[in-house]
């Protein structure tokens, strides 16, 4: 298991390598060729059983889930076990002011509703983000939990039927792009298969896939910017050692509180997504067993490590979806995996790797102490 | 993560050929900043502190002072009560009864990151280094103290982030010049040598920028020649014009490097004054009666 | 409000034997957090199994409609079935998800971790629907396994009756033989706590695990009987729960869990008097929430008390006990 991230982090630094204009050209290309996932339908990855394009789509919306849960687990060292309840926020007020009682626009609604999350997370954190770390797990429980029975309790909100018609994003027609359809390993074009660039509707997830993907890097872009400067150091002297952080001049229960509102803030955008995609939304899609799926995404991934959590939201998503047959027994070999990891692999598939911001610094400055002998990961 | 080395002579005698010089530069200037601010007299006064749990008195009726400029020893034997002062002094207890006063300002019920701010750091008895984080991220994280730019500042790089890492880095570097450990700034704090983990809390505490600093038995596990560096190295702190309260057990050390000394023993304060009449103090030697006195 | 004050016997004293269910839970979560610091979340498959259990075992008696000795045998076979499987279950999740961490001295987390995937494995485990069994010919057994997700009955039917007034509520013998199971149990453990060698060992690894070593005490041993503990209790609250509410499911033990855990901090986390007490004041609670806001916010009020409880009084209404395993 160690090779495997040994082999990830080896990859990174051999990119890290690269002269600037080397770096942006590879990373170009590869975003080029994540859009263009689902047009390319390759062979062994494409989902046989169901739309490729919507699976990608919840990968990448459970990307940004786990990216914003890691901010709070992985960054601040909170235990969140009520994530679901920030996705409902702000799915339910994207059907709200969209749908329900007004008719507001989506582009409007999304930044809004980002807004209420964000409110509901500084609610939900600054009375409880005082106690205890397992306490705090099952006080976000609750929260989750009571976010929804909220929700079908209270008609106004949404009641036990949901709320249809969420607005779409705005469409735009420019050109088709044909799919790409495989005999064997052979590639051909098909020009009566094409999505709309860009139109979106119910008939085709592709587009929607692509609006979420650009949140994910958006978000990527934003973390590693958040990673290195005041804050993300304060978050990580607070997970360090808290009482020491504070004698530093940490001021943690701000910081704290500040993890919890950015983390509810990325929770309300992906609900947001969620809830334009479908249509239509229902308490019973916001259960806790998908905060326990969001936390295990972050915990599997390797707490602190954004590309880690990535990796795992997308495997978690995508191999029920791909491997079908095991769609059933799904549950039960998620909880034997939840369980075989923490035994023998604690740390997650890709932990963090704590000195990359030192090895760059070395490049930086090389009279400093070549860091070979520092322990990895 | 590394161990305090009981004989410490056996690290000199085996030194691996990548060991760096890790002697501290003290020339570099990291001067405490606002020097105008500083007042005359007492920087801090203990005013007839008391500190009760449940069934235990902690602290009887300390009083103390500490003038700016010198170099206070606190001592005393194990348990008299010397940390839970620093613990009182920097708001991680708040005292039953009495008053701690700041540059004249009672401390009251300010939280532990205002009372850094406000110009007191410190070191711990058992090191609290941020241990996943580089030499340089733990200094950093202090310099941070005085900051304020937040997430918007971050996300947006506005000139303030921009003008705040800058200090901040310079002044990391310039602290861990002033240590020795510019050459191990991007090790992982865990992995560093124990005498550099003890330098490097104090740079992370001074990277704060305090008036008073705070040492608590910071030659812990230090042999002779490295307690005679670290003396030289509080004496020049104080010469960059910090004001040093220094919690420590070894007598040569105390005696060479402060100005006052105060005697606790079980909570109470049992004597105060110069080292020289600290040294000849009976009641201080029956406390002491017992222990050995060279402690080292 | 009107609600409330004309029921207000009925209300409080089914709300006491709902109570009973959570109180007796809220033990096993209590003992396991004082002696290990854990949330242990596979206790409500623990209760899950155990009423199952009983289910099975009733189901191949055949019993049916039943009074007198005859009820009373039932019910005694119903009661041990659930708590034996409730302990052996127990067992089995310490073993495989908790013990293998304490020997690489895990983070906190990744045991929370751990204890969400045995949750998970147990229940679905159970949940599994009738393919399994046709791949090891066990199509036999379909009555009884593969039936869990949906609402398996009771076989055991007991005439509800009516046996005496207190005010305008005729307390039934089902809320009767609840509480006094309950009460029966509860003071058992008591003893057993206070009195018995091993009770006391439970008390010493609480509170300093490294000196009780020292005197003697085998911890492990300590712990697999904390566990064993919590299951019987389990159990046994696990064939109230059949008695009152007539069903069970393969996830049965979920909201039950979180309630029982609630109750449990309640009280006064490790802190077995205050498990009971919080079982009790949360079961009346939730009735009277029921009755005041309406019966679909019975589940809310717990998750509202318990968020209440934690910021106004962190340790509980009894005071906790961490270290104490204070009975």
């Amino acid at each position: 298991m160690t090779a495997v991230s040994d082999f990830f982090h080896g990859i990174g630094d051999r990119f890290r390598a690269l002269p600037k204009w080397a770096k942006v050209v590879l990373l170009v290309l590869l975003a080029l060729v994540v859009y263009l996932l689902p047009i390319l339908n390759p062979p062994l990855i494409t989902t046989t059983g169901s739309d490729f394009g919507a699976v990608l789509f919840l990968c990448a919306l459970y990307s940004l889930v786990a990216l914003g849960l890691n901010v709070v687990i992985g960054y601040a060292g909170l235990l969140d076990l009520g994530y679901i309840g920030f996705f409902a926020v702000g799915a339910f007020t994207v059907g709200v002011l969209g749908s329900s009682h007004a008719k507001l626009p989506l582009l409007l609604c999304i930044p809004l509703a980002m807004v209420a999350t964000l409110v509901s997370g500084i609610l939900l954190g600054a009375p409880t983000l005082r106690v205890r770390g397992d306490y705090l797990a099952i006080v976000t429980l609750g929260f989750g939990e009571i976010i929804r029975l909220a929700l079908v309790n209270t008609d106004w909100l949404s009641g036990p039927r949901g709320i249809s018609n969420i607005p779409t994003p705005p469409s735009i027609h420019l050109f088709n792009v044909p799919h790409v359809t495989w005999q064997g390993f052979t590639a051909f074009l098909d020009l009566e298969n094409t999505t709309d660039f860009l139109t979106f509707s119910v008939t085709d997830s592709i587009p929607y896939y692509w609006l979420a993907l650009t949140c994910v890097l958006i978000v990527l872009f934003l973390d590693r910017l958040m990673q290195n400067s005041r804050v993300g150091r304060a978050w990580e002297a607070t997970r360090e050692d808290e009482d020491a952080a504070e004698l530093m001049g940490v001021p943690t229960f701000r910081f704290k509180l500040l993890a919890f509102a950015t983390g509810a803030a990325i929770g309300g955008l992906s609900g947001s997504l969620f809830a334009t995609k479908q249509q239509f939304i229902n308490p019973d899609n916001f259960t806790i067993i998908y905060s326990v799926l969001f936390v295990a995404m972050v915990v599997v991934g390797g707490q602190g490590n954004r590309w880690g959590v990535i990796v795992a939201a997308v495997l978690l998503t995508w191999a029920p979806e791909r491997f079908r047959f095991l769609a059933d027994a799904r549950f039960l070999l998620f909880g034997v995996l939840l369980i075989v990891l923490s035994i023998f692999r604690p740390q997650g598939l890709l932990p963090p790797r704590r000195t990359l911001r030192a090895k760059e610094a070395d490049e930086e400055a090389p009279d400093t102490l070549d860091a070979e002998g520092v322990a990895r990961g | 993560m590394a161990e305090p080395t009981t004989t410490p002579e056996h690290d000199d005698a085996l030194a691996r050929p990548e060991d760096v010089d890790t002697t501290p530069d003290t020339s570099v200037d990291i001067s405490v900043e606002e020097v105008t601010d500083l007042p005359q007299g007492k920087m801090l006064e203990v005013d007839d502190v008391t500190l009760r749990f449940g069934g235990v008195t902690a602290l009887d009726g300390v009083s103390f002072h500490i003038n700016t400029g010198e170099i206070l020893g606190l001592i005393g034997p194990n348990g008299a009560g010397k940390t839970t002062c620093f613990n009182v002094m920097t708001g991680v207890y708040q005292p039953t009864s009495g008053d701690v006063r700041f540059m004249g300002d009672p401390l009251g019920r300010r939280k532990k990151f205002a009372i850094t701010k406000l110009g007191i750091a410190r070191t711990f008895q058992n090191i609290r280094l941020f241990h996943n984080m580089t030499a340089l991220e733990n200094v950093l994280v202090g310099a941070d103290a005085h900051h304020s730019s937040g997430i918007f500042s971050a996300l947006l790089r506005l000139p303030r982030h921009r003008a705040e890492e800058e200090e901040g880095m310079d002044r990391a570097h310039e602290l861990l010049k002033f240590m020795g450990l510019e050459k191990r700034a991007n090790e992982l704090a865990r992995n560093l040598p124990y005498g550099d983990q003890r330098r490097l809390e104090i740079a992370r505490a001074l990277a704060t920028n305090p008036k008073l600093l705070c040492l608590d038995e910071p030659a812990a596990g230090f042999n002779p020649a490295e307690k005679v560096k670290l003396m030289e190295l509080i004496q020049s702190i104080r010469e960059q014009g910090y004001t040093v309260l220094l919690i420590e057990h070894d007598m040569r050390l105390v005696m060479g490097v402060t100005d006052r000394i105060v005697v606790l023993e079980f909570g109470k304060k049992i004597a105060e004054g110069l080292p020289a009449e600290i040294r000849d103090n009976p009641a201080v030697i029956a406390a002491y009666l017992g222990v050995d006195e060279s402690a080292s | 409000m009107d609600l409330l004050i004309h029921h207000f016997w009925e209300l409080t004293i089914t709300g006491l034997a709902i109570g009973a269910v959570y109180a007796l839970v809220a033990l096993g979560y209590t003992l396991v957090y004082g002696v290990l610091r854990l949330i242990n979340f596979a206790h409500s498959e623990v209760f899950m199994y155990g009423s199952f259990a009983a289910v099975w075992v009733l189901m191949a008696l055949g019993a049916g409609k039943a009074t007198g000795l005859g009820l009373a045998g039932y019910l005694v076979v119903g009661f041990i079935a659930a708590m034996a499987m409730s302990g052996i279950i127990a067992l089995v999740v310490e073993f495989v998800a908790y013990r293998p961490l304490r020997k690489r001295n895990s983070p906190p987390l990744i045991a929370l971790i751990s204890a969400i995937g045995a949750s998970f494995t147990f229940s679905e485990l159970m949940g599994l629907r009738d393919k399994p069994l046709k791949w090891f010919g066990l199509e036999g057994l379909q009555p009884y396994l593969g039936r869990a997700r949906e609402n398996l009955p009771l076989t055991l039917h007991v005439e509800t009756k009516r046996v005496f007034p207190i005010f305008n509520y005729q307390v039934t013998n089902i809320d009767l033989i609840v509480l006094v199971s309950a009460i029966v149990m509860m003071v058992l453990l008591d003893q057993f706590v206070r009195r018995s060698r091993l009770g006391r060992g439970i008390r010493a690894v609480a509170q300093d695990p490294e000196a009780a070593a020292l005197m003697g005490v085998n911890r492990d041993r300590v712990i697999r009987l904390t566990f064993l503990i919590g299951g019987i209790m389990a159990g046994a609250a696990a064939m109230m729960y059949l008695l009152k509410i007539g069903v069970t499911r393969y996830n049965a033990g979920f909201i039950l869990g979180i309630k029982a855990f609630t109750a449990a901090v309640l009280g006064g986390i490790g802190n077995l008097r205050g498990a009971l007490v919080g079982g009790f004041v949360l079961g009346v609670a939730e009735n009277y929430g029921g009755a005041i806001f309406g019966n679909q916010w019975k589940d809310v009020v717990a998750f509202v008390l318990l968020i209440i409880i934690l910021l106004f009084r962190p340790t509980g209404l009894l005071g906790e006990s961490l270290g104490k395993a204070r009975a």
